[in-house]
């Protein structure tokens, strides 16, 4: 486990449901953690929704100043600089959608590469329309990380139909993720699903999500 | 894997456009329907279609005028108040019977007001917008996998008709995300039609794209005869959905995300004894007033549950010739009504009644 951990990913591949999921597991292993919502593109549904829950539990969210208003202004907090600057908690970092979302990433990372302790997780989702297949995931991948100007280190495999998810759905895109793995050498790092799921789906690296976003 | 894919219905709308055989979009972004252009830079390119980043909304509805003139399936998108810049585009091209199809992923105003989801455009599409007598084929999603079914009705009925249909969605079904089973590619051949400005090759006589009269007999002709399509149009094309309405001593109507919550409110109701049912127009133009006329034979009472301050109240009073009482439920400037505050307009309505 690094200290900062990223999550990035073609945008509504389920980021922000892992990063709070993520930010909690840190917790209840024992980690100081504290979450930053740095989405800069989605003004809907984002991680600071789950501010309330999260906090309940130690856990310090930074959200953009106006998430969740009617004021669509794409400005980050001085408190995220806090976060990767000061190294005593671990940090998780929601990033916004695509590259677009990605470039938000542009000056925290110099001291990301200079502490030189992070992962940055590609966030899959083979149900997606434009990540159907491991090729297409990965020219996702390629235009994030050169918006970022960071590489990626690892695989989270979310595929997920949403409210008609079984395991089924879920084992189905092993072999995608796999495939994803061998092509751009990275591993994946865990396969995560809603815990509600019964079954649960049978893979090696089951991450249940235990925090889920509410749906009309 | 499944054929289905979760999508955004922003995104369900752009994908669904691309399988219905529109290879020309032209926009200007605005949240919260900005993932439809993305979507639309992203795929067009790669088939051969046109995705143009217009310099405004003026701009992009009068280069979807010039594409529609050509007979080839075109749109645009926006949000609310992107939409109200449009209207003068809009009049022009239904004022010269040309098809096309125009999403609304409303928000709410008025003025600049939120980015929140809203229903507060009913008036704006169903009652004109621009200026001048006509009418838009509205349609209204509810879900992310009519995002997809609709907007391939929608460009079907625009061409049937020769006139612009609208997709009336909002921010919640624009942004919210489901599985949807794609509609299957149509052929996107071109079919020749004796309106549309292709270029005479000096083999056939010229075929003229107005919306200009000189004459004023002359435009009032065209007027009639377009009425005549509508009559038409309002007698063969209003959809709606009937749920529970079969026993339903009380009547909800209501469309789009409010129709999902006002099910909901249906199901809690009946469990306290109510029976109530509820009517959700598919299409709000034309609106299905037969179906409210012949349901308030039946029912005490209708409840009109709205993210507006009532503007599609009128419509039902209209349907029904104010035999019955029609209350309102609704929530305005971007917030949504839970199922709770429907099932209390519901309970003030039955006492109202029993009065």
């Amino acid at each position: 486990m690094k200290r900062v951990t990223l999550f990035v990913g073609h945008y509504g591949s389920g980021k922000s449901n892992i990063a709070v999921n993520y930010a909690l597991f840190l917790k209840r292993k024992g980690h100081g953690a504290a979450l930053a919502d740095i989405d800069v593109v989605n003004p809907y549904f984002r991680s600071a929704d789950s501010k309330a829950e999260l906090e309940k539990e130690g856990i310090r969210v930074i959200a953009l100043p106006f998430a969740n208003t009617n004021v669509d202004l794409p400005a980050l907090p001085s408190e995220v600089y806090g976060l990767v600057e000061r190294r005593d908690v671990c940090a998780v970092l929601d990033v916004g959608g695509d590259d677009r979302g990605a470039l938000a990433l542009g000056r925290f990372v110099p001291y990301i590469l200079e502490e030189n302790d992070y992962e940055m997780l590609f966030v899959a989702n083979f149900y997606r329309p434009l990540t159907r297949t491991a090729e297409e995931a990965l020219e996702v991948m390629r235009e994030i990380e050169d918006a970022a100007g960071m590489r990626c280190t690892g695989i989270v495999n979310n595929s997920n139909l949403g409210a008609e998810t079984t395991a089924r759905e879920v084992e189905a895109t092993a072999n995608a993720a796999e495939e994803l793995a061998n092509l751009s050498g990275l591993p994946v790092v865990f396969t995560s699903f809603d815990a509600k799921l019964s079954p649960a789906p049978e893979v090696h690296d089951p991450f249940p999500l235990t925090l889920q976003k509410k749906i009309i | 894997m499944e054929n289905k894919v979760l999508m955004k219905g922003n995104e369900a709308i752009a994908e669904a456009a691309i399988r219905a055989g529109c290879r020309h979009y032209f926009g200007y972004p605005i949240t919260p329907q900005t993932e439809l252009a993305a979507y639309m830079a992203k795929r067009m390119p790669k088939i051969g279609g046109t995705f143009l980043q217009a310099e405004s909304e003026i701009a992009a509805i009068n280069m979807v005028y010039g594409v529609a003139a050509t007979g080839r399936r075109v749109m645009t998108s926006s949000s609310s108040p992107g939409v109200s810049l449009k209207q003068e585009g809009i009049s022009y091209i239904a004022g010269s019977d040309l098809p096309c199809l125009i999403v609304n992923v409303e928000r709410g105003g008025p003025g600049l007001g939120g980015i929140q989801p809203s229903q507060s455009d009913y008036f704006q599409a169903t009652k004109g917008g621009g200026h001048g007598d006509y009418h838009l084929i509205v349609l209204a999603p509810s879900s992310v996998q009519e995002m997809a079914d609709m907007t391939s009705l929608a460009f079907d009925l625009a061409e049937k008709y020769r006139m612009p249909a609208m997709l009336l969605a909002d921010g919640t079904v624009g942004q919210m995300m489901e599985p949807v089973v794609l509609p299957e590619e149509k052929n996107v051949e071109f079919t020749e039609k004796d309106w549309a400005v292709t270029g005479t090759k000096c083999a056939r006589p010229h075929h003229i794209v107005n919306s200009l009269y000189l004459v004023p007999e002359e435009l009032e002709q065209k007027n009639f005869e377009r009425f005549e399509r509508y009559a038409k149009i309002e007698e063969t094309e209003a959809r709606y959905e009937s749920f529970m309405m079969d026993d339903a001593e009380y009547c909800i109507v209501a469309f789009g995300i409010a129709a999902r919550v006002s099910k909901n409110a249906v199901l809690a109701a009946r469990a306290e004894g109510i029976r109530v049912g509820l009517i959700r127009p598919i299409t709000l133009w034309p609106f299905p007033k037969k179906a409210l006329k012949d349901a308030s034979e039946k029912v005490k009472g209708f409840l009109s549950v709205e993210l507006s301050m009532g503007q599609m109240i009128e419509d039902v009073r209209l349907s029904i010739g104010c035999s019955k009482p029609v209350e309102l439920v609704n929530r305005a400037g971007g917030m949504i009504m839970s199922p709770e505050e429907v099932v209390a307009g519901i309970r003030k309505l039955k006492e109202g009644e029993a009065k």
